[in-house]
């Protein structure tokens, strides 16, 4: 099949970036990273630079693909990351806009890569449970319950990509900072440091220039994981506790 | 240089209290000294977050590096089916002598019986550890941990977190490393790249990294350096590794000095998605947790071209069951692996391309339900589906053997230091743990082991037997060595020629899958060792990388890669055609039982064979350190 890729190209985070076209043949079984790759090839044939983009593990788990297609951060397909998206959702004489995350939090480096350098200083900010090797009791000394268990993992699944950022209208890190807040509190080991956790990271989160929530519900449409929103709904639960006491 | 024997530094006495023996013994850092030495801790993958993290608890002052973006994105995220340990919570017998053993055996024998107890013990800290930071792993409903059983071993002692174990682990050790990095006890540098070690004095004292944003070159300095930087599977092009996985960090170091040792023990996972098409860009695994419930065939005549669901029982072949009884399909995967091979090799290979075999649910889903299925596979079967376009809750998986990890990797002693001191190699980049096959599940229990148990003590007892004379960045050895770096990658951008990055690498990995890759013989590897010098010549008369050295340019820093992939693939084969017996995850078909089974010699290849660089590429010196086993009958492994 023939593709129209409209792509954006910027040669650095200062620098004026502009849509380009480019046509790409491409074939039904093609992720569209590979697709993305027969277009790298045929422009370094031609002796132009190929399209800088983010990717690594290409099987959705690692969270560093980023391209809004057409419009929807990581495509079309429903909890499905960029790199697992296959061509054949595709067809003849489509036309296909890839761009980058935009977020003021998350500049530009070139192209399509930009800097999340921001999530992990919201992680910093209290993201974990405070417990140096070697201090811990038996694994089996706290029983979890098992939904209790399977809801924390629910949670703990986000892989940091930024999708949600990306979708957002306000461009808030609320549903990645409250997945990690919500998988931490729905566990017993996470319960000491409870209260500063939630307002450590709300605060780091506020400070990186990310926006507010207005429960618009765009990021868990785009997140790959499908994290569910009411990670929002605990976030605030454990601010307003946290804030109160 | 003539060979040496190796000394592997084992601590004295009976095999079960070795450890506890180094732990008594060693010298251990003041506490208030600790934060007087930089540690460089490159790669933040398991193996790098946990000492990362472990060392900055201590009180050293850590500087880590890494590739991606975040260190939360390394090739360890990917793991998906488990983490081994000897707690036998379930009382089916396991042991920490269990483990040992099975990992011994799994390893076809050639591991280092030492070090293998220790992980054995430490298993059990590492899940203690990783609960304890929240990591969610499966439980039962009366809220224990829950286990699964893994191929080569008869016992449940696989804790998992869904089918993203992995992932689950590394944000606990990603977590813990960030909370170092809150307290200002680590500072991390991502999108970094180390390009070169910096020895001094005959010590490792630092490193060149290249910035990746800017292009620059950086100089760091430290007391130590922790490798970290992964397996180097992606030498085949096509493999299970993440894309960046790479050698060029272990390959810099074999040159300044460091051991190569089983370059040629490669696994094959025997449940990958098959390859589509040329345009494949890297290959999928479906974890071999699968096996505990999906039943492989083929069909008994290769001129059966029905669609699986109308081949009726009589006319399938469950291969692994009929041929290992008592491990059916859960056998080891390098024998997995090569089944799969040999029935395709036979014409009885299904799909399209007749490169694949059957991995059926059927009778599975019949017995317990579609929903035990689902919430024991269900990302694995959407993963399936979402690349194949296949649903596998009703017809079969297709699978076939792909590359998956590498049991080579720089030598190291018992405290996990290489031949260069100071520099110590943990996690995949090491040899040490798995001998010529490593057993499901045990990657990330060796990562976790070398990182949050094993470093801190060994790398104390380095520090303080050592002194540290001041070295800055301005001494004349890094400015020698950032030179060696920068004229490389100049070098690389000058070519300009007519093939790109990834045609090579394309090319590289067919030689090696062909002809140093499932099985093995002499006259392939000697051919394969050809081609590779005339591919790795043609590299560089040939070349064309685009764009420019001081800006983000991900092309030229696979160029970089794929150069020292062209000279690790011969090494492979030369270490491939020395090694004339078939062990584990070697196998060469001169060497064979009459069952078509690996034949061990091993009183003449009972030994590590750790590689030195002598300046040329093509002849480099072999140094044994024999494999002494005390406790462990060898015997010929069967899985009857
Ligand atoms: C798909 C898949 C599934 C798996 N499933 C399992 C499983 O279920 N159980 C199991 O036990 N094992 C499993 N394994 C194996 C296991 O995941 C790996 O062996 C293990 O995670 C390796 O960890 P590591 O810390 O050694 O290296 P990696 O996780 O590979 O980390 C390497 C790190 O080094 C960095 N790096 C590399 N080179 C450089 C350089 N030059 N400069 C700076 N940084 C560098 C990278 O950025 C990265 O941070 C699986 C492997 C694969 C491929
Ligand atoms: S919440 Fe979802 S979209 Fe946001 S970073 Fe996590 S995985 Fe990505
Ligand atoms: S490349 Fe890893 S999630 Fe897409």
């Amino acid at each position: 099949m023939k593709l129209h890729l409209k792509v954006w190209r910027q040669n650095g985070p200062h620098e004026e970036g502009k849509l380009v076209p480019y046509q790409v043949e491409a074939n039904p079984h093609m992720s569209f990273l590979e697709m993305m790759d027969v277009l790298n090839e045929q422009l370094i044939k031609a002796g132009e630079d190929p399209v800088e983009f983010d990717h690594d593990c290409r099987e959705g788990i690692c969270g560093s693909c980023n391209m809004v297609i057409n419009g929807v951060p990581h495509g079309p397909l429903k909890g499905t990351a960029t790199c697992q998206l296959h061509m054949r959702h595709y067809k003849d004489g489509d036309t296909v806009v890839v761009e980058p995350w935009r977020a003021e939090a998350f500049p530009v480096i070139r192209d399509l890569v930009v800097d999340r350098a921001a999530f992990d200083r919201i992680i910093a900010a209290g993201g974990y449970v405070s417990v140096d090797t070697g201090s811990a009791p038996d694994a089996n000394a706290i029983p979890i319950e098992k939904n209790k268990a399977e809801m924390a993992f629910d949670y703990a699944t986000c892989i940091g990509c930024g999708a949600c950022v990306a979708a957002c209208p306000n461009a808030s890190a609320s549903l990645f900072t409250a997945s990690k807040i919500a998988h931490l509190s729905l566990l017993p080991q996470g319960n000491a440091e409870r209260k500063t956790r939630v307002l450590r990271m709300v605060e780091q989160m506020e400070k990186e220039g990310f926006g507010d929530c207005s429960n618009h519900g765009a990021c868990e449409a785009a997140c790959p994981k499908e994290i569910p929103i009411d990670a929002i709904a605990i976030m605030r639960r454990e601010y307003v506790k946290a804030a109160l006491s | 240089m003539s060979d040496t024997i190796l000394n592997a530094h084992i601590p004295d006495g009976p095999l079960e209290g070795k450890w506890q023996n180094y732990l008594d013994t060693c010298k251990l850092v003041n506490p208030n000294n600790k934060r007087k030495h930089t540690i460089l801790v490159v790669g933040t993958g398991l193996a790098g977050a946990s000492a990362a993290a472990s060392l900055a608890e201590l009180g050293y002052n850590v500087k880590a590096f890494c590739i991606q973006d975040s260190a939360r994105r390394a090739h360890s995220i990917a793991a998906q089916g488990g983490i081994n340990a000897a707690k036998n919570y379930h009382d089916d017998g396991d042991s920490v002598w269990r483990l040992f053993y099975d990992t011994v055996k799994g390893g076809d024998y050639r591991a280092r019986e030492a070090n293998v107890y220790r992980l054995a013990q430490i298993s059990n800290n590492i899940i203690d550890q990783c609960v304890a930071q929240g990591v969610p792993f499966a439980r039962e409903y009366g809220g224990l941990l829950s286990n699964r059983s893994f191929g080569g071993a008869q016992v449940s002692r696989t804790f998992y977190a869904r089918g993203q174990t992995g992932q689950q682990l590394l944000l606990g050790a990603y977590q813990a490393l960030e909370k170092m990095v809150d307290a200002g006890k680590v500072e991390m540098l991502p999108r970094q790249e180390m390009l070169d070690l910096v020895v001094v004095d005959g010590k490792a004292r630092g490193i060149i990294t290249r910035n990746l944003v800017t292009g620059e070159y950086e100089r760091h300095v430290g007391d130590a350096v922790l490798l970290c930087t992964g397996g180097y599977g992606n030498v085949f092009y096509l493999s299970t590794n993440a894309k960046n996985s790479n050698v060029t960090a272990a390959w810099r170091c074999y040159k300044r000095g460091a051991f190569f040792a089983n370059p040629c023990y490669t696994q094959i996972h025997p449940t990958c998605i098959p390859v589509s098409g040329d345009y494949q860009s890297k290959l999928t695994l479906m974890s071999e947790s699968l096996r505990n419930d999906g039943r492989v065939w083929v069909p008994k005549s290769g001129d059966d071209k029905r669609p699986p669901a109308q081949i009726p029982e009589a006319d399938r072949d469950y291969y692994l069951e009929r041929k290992y009884p008592s491990f059916g399909n859960l056998v080891p995967r390098d024998v997995a692996s090569r089944n799969a091979k040999s029935v395709v090799d036979e014409g009885r290979g299904v799909g399209e391309t007749g490169v694949a075999v059957y991995l059926d649910f059927a009778d599975a889903i019949n017995r317990l339900g579609k929903d035990t299925i689902e919430a024991r596979y269900g990302n694995l079967f959407d993963m399936y589906m979402r690349i194949t376009g296949e649903n596998p809750y009703e017809v079969p998986m297709r699978i076939y053997p792909a590359v998956h990890y590498t049991m080579g990797g720089l030598w190291v002693d018992y405290n996990l230091m290489s031949t260069v001191p100071g520099l110590f190699v943990l996690g995949e980049a090491n040899f040490s743990d798995h001998g010529a096959n490593r057993l499901g599940a045990s990657a990330l229990m060796q990562g976790l082991s070398d990182g949050y148990f094993v470093i801190s003590h060994t790398l104390g007892n380095y520090i303080a037997n050592n002194s540290f004379p001041e070295v800055n960045e301005s001494n004349e050895a890094f400015a020698a060595v950032e030179n060696d770096a920068s004229s490389r990658i100049n070098k690389l951008l000058a070519i300009k020629g007519e093939k790109t990055v990834l045609e090579f690498h394309r090319e590289l990995g067919k030689i090696m899958w062909d002809k140093v890759g499932m099985s093995r013989n002499k006259e392939g590897l000697q051919s394969a060792i050809q081609e590779i010098q005339k591919l790795r010549s043609e590299f560089w008369q040939n070349l064309r990388v685009p764009g420019e050295p001081n800006s983000y340019n991900k092309n030229l820093e696979f160029a970089g890669r794929v150069a020292d992939f062209l000279e690790l693939g011969e090494l492979m084969a030369i270490d491939a055609l020395k090694r004339e017996e078939s062990c584990g995850g070697h196998f060469r078909e001169e060497y064979q039982t009459e069952e078509g089974e690996a034949l061990r010699n091993d009183d003449e290849f009972s030994y590590v064979a750790a590689w030195a660089h002598s300046g040329d590429d093509s002849s480099p010196n072999l140094h044994k350190e024999p494999l002494e086993f005390d406790r462990v009958k060898l015997t010929q492994r069967s899985y009857k």
